[in-house]
């Protein structure tokens, strides 16, 4: 592995990015200004997308503090568990969390036995609430990793000295870890489109998505299209921005013990939180299982077909978007790193579009569908890679570099050696969701493909708009399942030999 | 007064640990035995890290198993990780002496003080990074000496030196620590080292031993331990 | 032996297509699935035409004229079906399609003068709802009530915009005034219609948009007769979905063979039971049995493609307007 793979890495990605919406803007002609109804847009996106990531945080801090510290039965299973809203498919997310919060949903159904009046799901706090169900697992993974990163006897001095752990060593993990989290997660939120509409019970909850797919599938309006694109960059940008400026360096070193054990906190108040989170996302996933099983028998032949085929598009996306990450967290420099966030923010109809405009002359479309799809999957889910890998990366380089650097350790020798088996845990984490990201995805393939190549969220689609509810039900199940068990097979592959 | 582990036993993963001994007061007892015997482990026990699966602690007569970390009569230093990398050194000595975020004119002049007594004098604005490894672990051991706790265990906080700074560190230990009438259980298993001590705990099998002479121990080991000596 | 790599690539392959005698039709995705129209279709005019019948999904009405215009002349399409009157303005604009030449006899409760698209089938669009609730007479009924629905957005959906030309066309320059009125009994506005339907089935509503043959579905294919669709005073709205040839076509003749199969029995008679619509002609059997349960409107409402396009950018922000609040 050359020196040079990590800046490689990041100008393929920024190529990835930047010839599709390039494609766009020359094929429109130029960029048009915006309207008052995308500004209308922008703004409620930007906010949703601000107390969407505020509340997935901050509910994330004390359930992950609670796994940090506690031990029991279980532990593995719900961490595992929260890997799963995050990958699910929208619509199937959303018709989970209706089963429970929901008009004839379990809430209700509860609230009207007590005799007390229905909440109602849709409006503002339907689509933070969904945006908070798919985003407040992947924060508490996230800020776990924190936690685990803290050395064990730094907690056994603090409780030496009655010290109280949470200023001492808490607060100085959480600003550093929590504003990247936060900008993560905002910028999941930013590109949401599906969730905002059918919770923000109408108009009011559009959000620059909604704009741009219905320019480009509605209107055919390119120009519009592609300015509307070029302002989501423009928020990641900030984003990112900002990100740079309250970023606080590594305060608290590497620590390889992961045995958290604690001497502080109340048993009740972590095991309340576990179970509220645990709840919170177990029975919208209970949900989609029970009302999956019927279904599973309807399910036409060609579905297992398109499974087989999402599950090929799911390894080799993993594969790329490893790659690309590790080479940019191993040689690519502070700007390599910061590339790697963009895909965040662009839309999979633009890129999509795009890339149909760059292939289309050459090839036909529909020819390398599932190839493009996996590497579309790929570039989105590189932003999670790299911040997951970075940190492990780096701890393993501070730890063990000059160690490796005497042993004259290089290139694809010190990645074997030194790099991988250190990053193990984080990188089985971080191939999971790429695999199980990929799984659920349902974007760029609509544009590309034709009869015979469907994937399972599109079979799944297609099916619920010819009345199979029922049949969709199930390949929703079997989607899911699917996901999650790559999900759970990548995980657990990291963990084997790690104590969690 | 003494430092007594009544029949206590660990149970750690398939692995048990043993032991029944006194400790008296003011005594410099090194815990001498190969990798993995449960010297660290015993150390552990006592500071609270490590729950007992049978047996009983007292330290002057008074029990304190039940105790958390921070309450029993016992200061530790560990291998590694003994300062907080992002607050300086005399911010890492004052938490030894209070939990407000600035220590009053007072606690500033203990901390220098001890600072001084261990030959770090003026440093406190350093960060611990900054700091050799031999500086870092005065730093730390200056922060024992402000817990002020009857009780000191090292589980070899100076392994990562050199020979030479190795043993500079023990007489230091000796002269602050013993000084200070502190009782000092390390944790060592080069022989070089326990023959500092006034008397030797052979960790073996799962058993610790009670205290015996150092020139008993080193000069005639016995079982496993002699093996281990290669005498 | 396979390696599971060489799996992998084969499951990621496109078989190659033979270019001969290949006709490839562009249609919206639940035209192809099992239960659609497409298997039924290809096998019958296969029969005929001794050629390849390919049909490529490519979303929804809408997203197919964006995929053609993204095309553009060099297109692979031979003939581009599902569009509807709402789409044939802006698609005749891209010069991409032909005149189709026939003269048909249709079954539509309106008359057809389209020179370059040829209707296979239609449908009113109409609130479905349980047939154990009262159904309201009207729209203005449905906005008086309290009862709750699930619409589609007009911005991203063919019946969702279908819905904004029914107010429009009903009411005029009222229409505003309707949106406002029925703004309280919108549950929540989805992308599309199976995300609305599916909201409908869950009980997350009263009644959803959708179409009068609906109930048809549930009563033939699931012997389901507690769906039914409210007719409305004021008249329904229809949608009327066409094919066009496209006019780079390199199998014209094959094109136009196909065009004329469109409106034969053995097309129109699949219609009613796999894409739940009118068949654009009606099969000499008659309509399957169960249809004559579904309701008949008085009156048939539909813009004409010039109208439709001109009125589509105000009635959007009256929509937007009302329901922002």
């Amino acid at each position: 592995m050359a020196r040079s793979a990590g800046p490689v890495a990041a100008l393929v990605v920024l190529a990835l990015i930047a010839i599709p919406v390039g494609a766009v803007i020359r094929t429109a002609g130029g960029i048009a200004g915006l309207g008052a109804a995308d500004w209308a847009a922008l703004r409620f996106t930007v906010w949703q997308a601000l107390v969407s990531a505020a509340l997935s945080v901050g509910l994330a801090i004390p359930v992950a503090r609670a796994l940090a510290r506690r031990r029991f039965r279980g532990r593995s299973a719900l961490i595992t568990l929260l890997g799963a809203p995050f990958v699910l498919p929208v619509i199937v997310a959303v018709m989970g969390l209706l089963a429970i919060f929901g008009r004839a949903g379990l809430v209700n159904t509860v609230l009207g036995g007590l005799g007390l009046p229905p909440v109602s799901i849709y409006g503002a706090h339907g689509v933070i609430l969904a945006h908070v169900f798919f985003n407040l697992p992947l924060a508490v993974r996230m800020l776990l990793h924190g936690w685990l990163a803290i050395p064990a006897e730094r907690f056994r001095v603090a409780a030496q000295l009655g010290q109280p752990v949470g200023r001492l060593l808490e607060w100085p993990m959480l600003r550093r870890a929590v504003p990247g989290a936060f900008a993560v997660i905002f910028l999941v939120c930013t590109t949401s489109f599906a969730v905002a509409l059918i919770l923000g019970g109408g108009p009011q909850a559009t959000t620059l998505e909604l704009a741009i797919y219905q320019a480009v599938r509605f209107e055919f309006d390119l120009r519009g299209a592609a300015s509307l694109a070029l302002v989501q960059l423009g928020v990641c940008a900030v984003a990112l921005g900002a990100l740079l400026l309250v970023d606080v360096p590594d305060a608290l070193g590497a620590g390889l013990d992961r045995t958290v054990a604690r001497w502080d906190g109340a048993v009740s108040r972590d095991a309340a939180m576990l179970a509220a989170a645990a709840l919170f996302l177990a029975l919208p996933m209970g949900a989609i299982l029970l009302s999956g099983v019927p279904g599973l028998a309807q399910m036409p032949g060609s579905v297992l077909l398109a499974a087989l085929r999402s599950l090929a598009v799911a390894l080799l996306s993993t594969g790329l978007c490893m790659a690309l990450a590790l080479a940019i967290v191993t040689h690519g420099r502070g700007w390599s790193r910061a590339v790697a966030v963009v895909p965040l923010s662009v839309t999979a109809l633009v890129l999509g579009t795009g890339l149909f405009i760059v292939v289309f002359p050459f090839v036909r479309p529909a020819s390398v569908a599932l190839p493009v799809t996996a590497l579309m999957n790929a570039l989105f889910a590189l932003p999670f890679a790299v911040r997951i890998l970075a940190a492990a990366r780096d701890d393993a380089e501070a730890q063990f570099g000059r160690l490796a650097d005497g042993l004259a350790l290089r290139g694809w020798a010190r990645m074997r050696v030194l790099i991988l088996p250190r990053i193990r845990r984080p990188l089985g984490f971080a191939a999971g969701l790429a695999a199980a990201l990929s799984m659920g995805d349902l974007g760029v393939i609509t544009l590309f493909a034709s009869g015979g190549q469907e994937t399972l969220p599109l079979a799944m689609f297609r099916l619920m708009g010819a009345y199979q509810t029922e049949a969709a039900s199930g390949a929703a199940l079997l989607l899911v399942t699917l996901s999650l068990g790559l999900f759970w097979l990548f995980d657990r592959g990291g963990r084997i030999g790690a104590e969690t | 007064m003494a430092l007594k582990l009544e029949s206590i036993s660990i149970a750690l993963g398939g692995f048990d640990l043993a032991a029944d001994l006194s400790v008296e007061t003011g005594r410099f007892v090194a815990l001498l035995g190969p990798s993995g015997s449960g010297k660290t482990t015993a150390l552990n026990a006592i500071a609270g890290f490590v729950p007992l699966s049978a047996g009983t602690l007292r330290w002057a007569g008074a029990r304190i198993d039940d105790l958390p970390p921070a309450e029993r009569p016992v200061a530790m230093l560990f291998q590694d990780n003994n300062l907080f990398p992002h607050l300086d050194v005399a911010r890492n000595l004052a938490l030894a002496l209070t939990t407000r975020a600035r220590a009053s004119a007072e606690e500033t002049r203990r901390v220098e003080d001890a600072l001084a007594r261990v030959g770090l004098g003026g440093m406190g604005r350093r960060m611990p990074g900054t700091l050799s490894g031999g500086q870092q672990s005065r730093a730390a051991l200056a922060r024992v000496l402000l817990q002020d706790k009857p009780v000191v265990l090292l589980d070899e906080p100076f392994a990562a030196l050199g020979p030479g700074q190795r043993r500079d560190m023990m007489a230091l230990c000796r002269d602050v620590l013993g000084g200070a009438g502190r009782t000092v259980l390390f944790v060592s298993h080069d022989p070089e080292d326990a023959a500092q001590a006034d008397a030797i705990c052979v960790v073996t099998e799962g058993q610790v031993s009670r205290p015996r002479p150092v020139a008993e121990v080193l000069d005639d080991p016995s079982g496993p331990l002699r093996a281990y000596l290669g005498k | 032996m396979k390696t599971p790599l060489s799996v992998i690539a084969g499951l990621l392959a496109t078989p190659v297509v033979a270019q001969d005698n290949v006709l490839t039709v562009y249609t919206y995705d639940s035209f192809v699935t099992e239960w659609g129209p497409g298997p039924v279709i290809e096998e019958a005019f296969e029969e005929t035409c001794d050629c390849d019948l390919q049909f490529e999904a490519a979303g929804d009405g809408a997203a197919l004229l964006s995929r053609l215009q993204l095309e553009g002349p060099r297109t692979e399409a031979d003939i581009v079906l599902g569009l509807d009157t709402n789409l044939t303005a802006a698609a005749r604009e891209t010069s991409l399609f032909a005149e189709h030449g026939i003269t048909p006899d249709l079954d539509l409760p309106v008359d057809w003068t389209d020179d370059h698209f040829l209707p296979f089938d239609w449908g009113y669009f109409a609130f479905v709802g349980n047939a154990k609730d009262p159904a309201p007479d009207s729209l203005r009924a449905l906005a008086d009530s309290d009862i709750s629905i699930v619409i589609q957005d007009p911005r991203s959906s063919t019946p969702g915009l279908g819905l904004l030309m029914w107010v429009k066309t009903a009411y005029g320059d009222a229409a505003g005034a309707l949106w406002e009125d029925l703004s309280d009994n919108i549950v929540t506005v989805t992308p599309g219609w199976s995300e609305a339907y599916g909201l409908f089935l869950e009980g997350e509503a009263d009644a959803v948009l959708s179409y009068t043959t609906s109930p048809a579905y549930h009563l033939i294919a699931e012997e389901d007769d507690s769906k039914v669709a409210w007719a409305f005073d004021e008249g329904h709205y229809m949608q009327v979905e066409v094919a066009g040839k496209v006019a780079g076509t390199d199998v014209p003749d094959l094109a136009d063979q196909f065009m004329a199969f469109m409106l034969t029995e053995d097309f129109q008679s699949a219609i009613p039971t796999t894409n739940w619509m009118y068949p654009a002609v009606v099969p000499a059997g008659g309509l399957p049995d169960g249809f004559e349960t579904l309701i008949e409107p008085d009156k048939a409402l539909l813009l004409s493609p010039q109208e439709a396009a001109a009125k589509r950018d105000a009635a959007l922000e009256e929509w937007r307007a009302a329901l922002a609040r």
